[in-house]
């Protein structure tokens, strides 16, 4: 029998050697000392190239200023001016048993952004704090934003040990302080270390200034984190990248983000829950390739059978898949100038699954960096919060104690990363497993509803500017069929964006979705015998000819031709009026973004008749039509 | 003119290899191999790769020649199953070293590139108040920007490393640029979790830099494993080698005997010798190359 081996796991690290790599974020509050212990730690594990300390020394002379070993990381002309730490740096160097890559993150409060850039990619974080100051607002919220980033490994440095003449007293105080903090969280300090970093004690040595301090230095913490390790454990996650078709192949790609995966698996999509086999796993140069590939993998693979799937999908195993929902709970960080408030619009990235959303609750909107919990109403800049967001189409996603790499999302505003963090629940909209769609029919016929009702089903469509009568002819039509016995009903575009639409904004793909909901709606009432009666500006002769080919033989357009300048001076909504001032964004009316219809059934001009004569038209256009019947031998002849 | 080309025989052992991982009926199924560090920086730069495709209209990779760049094309190779499915890109200084353009010539056939050379400006066409090699490195940032303007590409790949310099330490993986291809160090956006800023304004370009996260060991030892062809100046000869290939007249080789790529990985491992001590135009002022980068240098 042939025993299957490894292949990758062989091979030496680059330095040959077989040290794992860490990658440690250095956090804390500003001036606490980050760059400082960074230029030491390299002096001292014997990092720095030849020549750079003096260089730096010499440097430092010739401006007249005393070295600092943060000189090492300020490389940058701009940081040297100001003395902080503008961007993160990341600087390698080696311990015993570790090759460490040390991320340097800066501490000023106006750099947030650049800390969790930073610190995103660690497996483990320093905090450090200052002796004399103690726990300050970057301390608090940079340990906050560790427990988000899902940074679990900390090791806190109490620095500047000198200033306080080496306290134990101090020392336990601070401990004390940050360690409270931090099991708040949910993290568990690894190591709390007295330093000095600018004369050394405590970071590789035990010098005897601190004799009275028992545990590892800083080097030894250092030693004790572990590199993250890849979600082998968890069930497979595939998030799809990208379909390729270079040649005769149709390649899946993507990076398995936990689990593990191989040819011949049985594989469920989501959100469609569509099922299929894994084919092959292919590769470059040689393919297609045997064995299962693990989490952390990029790959490509084909599958057994043709069907529509696309990026930001999910792949998972049957039985395994993740949840599919619109509707998510987040505990997220904030990084936009503007707060976050409730109703807001945004774009939510979930693994390669980008998707409009609408935020529709805030909660614990708290500053991290403040002692008091005080509640706010939106998520300010650098504050976190908890969000109850809907979104536009259904994603794949888990919750991130289920799995951390696909539990977790950005928010984008206007195409720049504006948050992030993590899905504490899903609603699911629908069941997890796949299912066939069996529409139930109605219990009854649709003779028996016209028989009741003297009319046909229909769905009248109100078309045109914001102020030409829609709404105003669409309520005396409903009245008017309603006073004969009838069933109308009134579907009105801004009534649907209070609620079923209310996740849409006024983006042309927003439009087109508004349109098509009504028009489901609409037809599904006009299927059940009811006269469904739609106002909507509906700009788009598409979108309205996509609902024409939704509602079918029942679709009635009516094109309210009222003269714009009409339309202006009547303004019921003040929208005009706010357009021109320029307090509203992408309004219908002012531009010519309007297309009229061409091939509707009525056009009506409301500025030269009453409201009574025009209802007569219409009601005279869905006699002639086939819809309204004043006979029930009109009724035969019409089923 | 002598390249090296052990490609053929180091595909050849893996596939051996990895012809044997196939699973067999009834035994239970092994566990997935461990990645090692090569094997995990790898799937890195391809998920980088396939984002870029993915979420950019026009891309191009800068081809410098040298090893990081080649690399690279070799890492969108295995991103896109054999084929580089966007032109590489090499705005040429023409004043490269013959052994450069030997190699750009073959392998850019051999490997199926839609290579598109780009010349650069003269001389008098850049800013005349930096120092005399970083005004002479800067005709490739206005041979860039010719590039962008004739070609309108959205998005630059680019083989640049943390560990070369410090002002490249501070980069984005998907970095955007200004109009005028410039980088604004001050206002660089939240990029964490592997979710990239992937929308550059109207007119404006992003670079992508998939092997941000590598070491000058990284790429040799990747090099080696991979039986990626390089150019011969790489490799010691007559007790010097060069460490980085840029233009003839501003890059010297360094001391060296490594005369094969076990040699360089020894030699690195005991070196604190910068990788770039060989490019003049790093050491005329404190901030030059930093002008160059936000002025949109690589």
């Amino acid at each position: 029998m042939n025993m299957i081996l490894p292949t990758a796991s062989i091979s030496a690290t680059p330095n040959g050697t077989t040290r794992p790599q860490v990658r440690i974020v250095i956090v804390g509050h500003v001036d606490h000392g980050k760059s400082t212990l960074v230029g030491r730690l390299l002096h001292e594990t014997g990092s720095l190239p030849d020549g750079k300390l003096e260089m730096l020394k010499a440097v430092s002379a010739r401006r007249g200023m005393p070295f600092e070993w943060s000189f090492l990381l300020d490389a940058l002309q701009t940081e040297r001016d100001q003395g902080i730490t503008i961007d993160t740096t990341q600087i390698r160097f080696r311990t015993r048993s570790r090759d460490v890559v040390l991320i340097d993150a800066p501490g000023h409060a106006e750099f947030l952004r650049n800390m969790i850039t930073g610190a995103s990619q660690a497996d483990g974080a320093v905090l450090i704090i200052d002796a004399l100051e103690g726990v300050r607002s970057q301390t608090r919220r940079h340990g906050y934003l560790l427990h988000l980033l899902g940074v679990k490994q900390v090791a806190v440095v109490v620095n500047k040990m000198d200033r306080v003449d080496f306290s134990a007293a101090r020392f336990s105080e601070i401990s004390a302080e940050i360690s409270a903090h931090l099991v708040g969280l949910g993290v568990t300090p690894t190591a709390v270390v007295p330093i000095s970093a600018r004369d050394g004690d405590g970071v590789a040595e035990h010098t005897p200034r601190i004799e009275w301090y028992k545990g590892p230095t800083v080097v030894e913490a250092l030693d004790a984190l572990e590199p993250a390790k890849p979600l082998a454990e968890l069930p497979l996650r595939l998030p799809v990248q990208a379909i390729y078709k270079f040649d005769d192949r149709r390649i899946v790609a993507g990076r398995v983000e936990s689990g593990s995966l191989k040819a011949g698996d049985e594989i469920v999509i989501m959100p469609t829950g569509k099922i299929a086999k894994i084919k092959t796993v292919e590769s470059w140069p040689v393919t297609p390739v045997g064995g299962p590939q693990g989490a952390g993998r990029s790959v490509g693979i084909t599958l057994d059978r043709e069907l529509f799937l696309e990026r930001g999908d999910i792949i998972g195993h049957s039985g395994q898949s993740p949840r599919d929902t619109r509707r998510i709970r987040a505990r997220i960080f904030w990084l936009h100038d503007k707060p976050l408030t409730k109703g807001e619009q945004i774009l939510i990235r979930l693994g390669t699954k980008e998707s409009r959303a609408t935020v529709v609750a805030i909660e614990k909107a708290i500053d991290p960096g403040a002692l008091s919990n005080e509640e706010n109403s939106a998520i300010a800049r650098n504050h976190v919060g908890e969000i109850d967001i809907s979104l536009a189409q259904p994603v794949a996603t888990d919750p991130y104690t289920d799995n951390p790499r696909t539990g977790r999302l950005v928010i984008e505003v206007n195409g720049r990363i504006a948050g992030g963090g993590l899905v504490l629940s899903v609603d699911a909209g629908r069941p997890a497993v796949p299912i066939d769609i069996v529409p139930v029919e109605s219990a009854l016929r649709p003779d028996e509803r016209s028989a009741r009702y003297h009319h046909n089903g229909a769905v009248i469509w109100l078309t045109g500017l914001p102020g030409s009568g829609k709404s105003t002819l669409a309520r005396a039509l409903e009245r008017r069929l309603f006073s004969n016995g009838g069933s109308p009903i009134l579907l009105d575009g801004d009534t649907f964006r209070a609620g079923l639409n209310s996740d849409l904004g006024f983006s042309p793909q927003d439009r087109t979705e508004n349109i098509r909901r009504l028009a489901e709606v609409a037809t599904h009432l006009a299927r059940n015998g009811h006269i469904a009666i739609v106002a909507a500006v509906s700009p788009s002769a598409a979108d309205r000819a996509a609902a024409r080919r939704i509602a079918d033989s029942a679709f009635r357009e009516v094109y309210v031709a009222t003269p714009a300048e009409v339309c202006e001076t009547r303004d019921p909504k003040g929208h005009y009026a706010k357009a021109r001032s320029g307090a509203l964004q992408g309004f219908t009316g002012i531009g010519n973004d309007y297309q009229p219809p061409a091939g509707n059934e009525l056009t009506i001009d409301t500025s030269n008749r009453s409201v009574s004569d025009a209802t007569d038209e219409i009601e005279r256009m869905l006699a002639t039509t086939g819809i309204l019947f004043d006979e029930l031998t009109d009724l035969a002849a019409n089923i | 003119m002598h390249l090296l080309d052990n490609e053929s025989v180091a595909a050849g052992t893996r596939s051996a290899a990895l012809a044997q991982a196939s699973s067999v009926p009834g035994i239970p199924v092994a566990q997935p191999p461990s990645m090692d560090h090569l094997d995990e920086l790898e799937a890195q730069s391809i998920y980088i790769l396939r984002e870029a495709f993915a979420r950019l209209k026009k891309l191009a990779l800068l081809w410098s020649l040298g090893k990081d760049s080649n690399v690279m094309i070799w890492l969108a190779r295995k991103a896109f199953f054999g084929r580089v499915p966007f032109p590489a890109l090499h705005v040429d200084t023409g004043k490269k070293f013959p052994e450069m353009y030997a190699f750009r010539d073959r392998f850019g056939k051999e490997w199926d590139l839609d290579l598109r050379v780009e010349p650069c400006p003269p001389i008098d066409a850049v800013d005349p108040t930096l120092p005399p090699a970083a005004r002479s490195a800067a005709r490739k940032t206005e041979g860039l920007k010719w590039a962008l303007n004739k070609y309108g590409f959205d998005g630059l790949i680019a083989g640049i490393r943390r560990d070369e310099e410090a002002t490249r330490a501070k980069e984005r993986v998907f970095s955007p640029r200004g109009l005028e291809g410039e980088w604004d160090v001050r206002d660089q956006p939240p990029e964490f979790w592997d979710h990239f800023n992937a929308s550059p304004p109207q007119g404006a370009h992003l670079r992508i830099h998939p092997i941000l996260h590598w070491t000058e060991a990284d790429i040799w030892a990747y090099t080696k494993r991979e039986g990626i062809p390089i150019i011969p100046l790489y490799l010691a000869k007559d007790g010097k080698r060069y460490r980085s290939l840029g233009d003839q007249d501003i890059t010297n080789p360094v001391a060296s005997t490594a005369s094969n790529i076990d040699e360089i990985l020894a030699e690195l491992d005991a070196t604190k010798i910068p990788e770039r001590a060989g490019r003049a135009l790093d050491h005329e002022t404190e901030d030059a190359f930093e002008r160059l980068r936000v002025a949109g240098y690589l």
